[in-house]
């Protein structure tokens, strides 16, 4: 990922929190795919204007809300949901960790913006653009900068996981394990 | 320098830093639930990778089980699949599993205390947020998502930022009838469901010392809920005596010396610090969509209350809590779904009847707690009052089991999120302690325990 160019899906509500983007009963897959279809399912039957039921915001890539974004259950099934839906972007007031951590190990990028700004680019219909590279957000003749760890934009950028790090680092995990000393034993049980 | 004690743990655990990579952090206790799981073990498969370490990874069903008499009967398909996908994951990886009737088996975070697998100093993870329950044990604990799940499974350790640092100080002296759920409601309602986001919150003062093992892990428990990444307490005298004897815990004399060490140097320094004033407080109850909209069951629903939440509950500004009527009432959950729990319930539920046209579920947070009930008796005083006295698993907190609120149906429940559908579609749930919750059974509305 560097670059997303797209209209936003504005959901401007504080504290959503993964049981809302992704309800307990559809949780039961063993697989990840699939999701997108339903991505904040009763929020979709309770409201009939709600953004995802209407025609012309499907095919966006940006979605923004508010603070506290993804809160509660730590259920990677909400970035899953969020991904396969098609949103490469979620900007937001602020993000519970949990979730934070989940949605850039699903090629997610979140960004933390001041909460005048993200209610402008939420209520914004044209094209607002994310730039990874350069750390930027433009729309309409606004720019702002956005902050992002080093490691998490290089894993963004270069398609990385955690997984392959922690691989290339089993023989110094095993060297500090070595002689460490447990208090407990699971064969006792 | 002086350190705190989630700093003395990530210290301990610390297996590399990098410049420009987050620390490398050793997991001493993975815990395993088929909801989060089937996704990280098939990352394992895909890749080639075996589990790093079998001796620290334990698994147990408990999402996704019934709770009534046939319970191995799993009739909703998706349900049951993920239930034997974990079943067949831990026979190919070698995983010890607590299936139903091990004695053994309950929700994950009942069971890791009660086999004394959860210890002073240790790391542990559980893809599920309320892993923050193990902290009061003096553990650095914390739930991630699927995708660290596999990473700990293979490699026994995860890539970690470092949270900050935050004190939270309970002040005061407890009344009779507040409960430890009174207690974590009231931290949360002040400082808001984000207060806590991007912090390791350490519970400091007499108040916590003086809690019980089963009232301290439910004030971790929900740590989570104002958004913190794990809650900490210092062990004391009365964790040693909690671990004493369980079968899982090794060389128990010499882990109290190791254990001992895990406590704050006095003066320590927090990025954040919070005092909560405990005195004359009474028995809190949630109004609306997240555990920060808690009142005082005297008080009456807050003037500046989000309209979204009003009209979700059907409730109004200025109305009085007490007095709102309820159709279903759930005394169970990783809250308080412990033995200290149903008995502050039985107390209530002893030689009085649920009112008519309330449902209400008694969910044993384990097979072991359930076991314990029988013996005391309990059962027959929930069952003689009118309640469902169930099989262990996390039923009606989460709905994902078939046990579910109706919709536009009320429930008091012990659980720890009152999120708009959590507990069944249109669900609407009102979070309060396990007496307060018996009593709205009894009275058929939500109305303070201390009158009873």
């Amino acid at each position: 990922m560097k670059t997303v160019v797209s209209k936003v899906v504005g959901i401007f509500r504080d504290d959503i929190d993964t049981d809302l983007i992704i309800p307990a009963e559809y949780l039961k897959v063993t697989k990840k795919d699939g999701l997108g279809e339903r991505l904040f399912a009763e929020l979709r039957e309770a409201e009939s204007d709600f953004p995802l039921n209407l025609v012309e915001n499907e095919g966006r890539e940006i979605l923004v809300c508010g603070r506290n974004f993804g809160c509660g259950s730590s259920r990677e099934h909400a970035a899953w949901a969020i991904s396969d839906y098609g949103f490469k972007v979620v900007i937001a007031v602020s993000f519970a960790d949990i979730f934070l951590g989940n949605a850039m190990k699903n090629q997610i990028l979140p960004v933390n913006l001041e909460r005048g700004v993200v209610e402008r680019i939420s209520d914004f219909d044209g094209e607002v653009e994310v730039d990874l590279f350069s750390q930027k957000v433009r729309f309409a003749e606004e720019e702002y900068d956005f902050s992002i760890d080093s490691y998490r934009k290089d894993c963004l950028i270069n398609e990385m996981s955690d997984m392959d790090y922690l691989v290339s680092r089993l023989k110094t995990i095993r060297d500090f394990d070595r002689g460490r000393k447990m208090f407990f034993n699971i064969n006792d049980l | 320098m002086k350190k705190t004690i989630f700093e003395k743990i990530w210290e301990k655990h610390l297996i590399e830093k990098r410049n420009g990579y987050p620390d490398v952090l050793a997991i001493d206790l993975q815990l395993i639930h088929e909801v989060t799981s089937p996704q990280a073990f098939e990352e394992l498969r895909s890749r080639g990778l075996d589990l790093y370490d079998r001796g620290r990874c334990v698994a147990t069903v408990d999402h996704n089980v019934p709770t009534g008499l046939d319970r191995k009967i799993i009739t909703d398909p998706i349900s049951r699949n993920q239930v034997e996908t974990l079943r067949k994951n831990c026979e190919e990886f070698g995983v010890k599993i607590f299936d139903m009737d091990s004695r053994k088996q309950g929700i994950v975070h009942v069971i890791g205390p009660e086999l004394g697998l959860t210890q002073p100093g240790m790391t542990i993870v559980c893809g599920d947020s309320h892993t923050s329950t193990h902290g009061a044990f003096g553990a650095l604990a914390f739930g991630v998502g699927t995708t660290e799940v596999g990473h700990v499974m293979a490699t026994g350790a995860l890539l970690q930022g470092k949270p900050k640092k935050m004190k939270v100080e309970f002040k005061g002296k407890r009344s009779l009838g507040i409960s430890a759920k009174d207690i974590v409601l009231k931290m949360i309602s002040e400082i808001g469901v984000s207060g806590g986001t991007g912090y390791v919150i350490e519970y400091c003062g007499e108040v916590i010392a003086d809690l019980s093992m089963e009232e301290r892990m439910t004030i971790c428990n929900m740590s989570i809920e104002c958004g913190s990444r794990a809650g900490i307490m210092a062990p004391d005298e009365v964790t040693y005596e909690y671990l004493k004897g369980r079968s899982g815990v090794e060389d128990f004399d010499e882990a109290v010396k190791s254990w001992k060490g895990f406590v704050s140097d006095p003066g320590c320094e927090y990025d954040k610090e919070v005092v909560v004033n405990i005195s004359e407080m009474g028995p809190m109850v949630t109004w609306g969509i997240n555990p920060g909209e808690a009142i005082d069951v005297v008080e009456v629903i807050p003037e500046d209350s989000e309209e979204r939440a009003l009209e979700y509950v059907g409730l109004e500004r200025g109305q009085r809590i007490e007095g709102v009527g309820i159709d279903y009432v759930f005394i169970g959950s990783c809250t308080n779904g412990r033995i200290s729990d149903l008995r502050e319930a039985a107390k209530i539920f002893r030689d009085r009847k649920v009112a008519d046209g309330v449902r209400v579920f008694v969910v044993p947070g384990s097979e072991r707690v359930q076991e314990m009930a029988i013996t005391e008796g309990l059962d027959q005083v929930f069952i003689d009052a009118g309640c469902e006295f169930r099989n262990p698993g996390c039923s009606m907190c989460l709905a994902m089991n078939g046990d579910s609120v109706p919709d536009g149906k009320r429930c008091a429940s012990t659980s720890n999120r009152n999120f708009m559908g959590r507990q069944g579609k249109g669900s609407i749930t009102h979070l309060m302690s396990p007496a307060m919750a018996a009593a709205a059974a009894i009275e058929g509305k939500i109305i303070d325990v201390r009158k009873i």
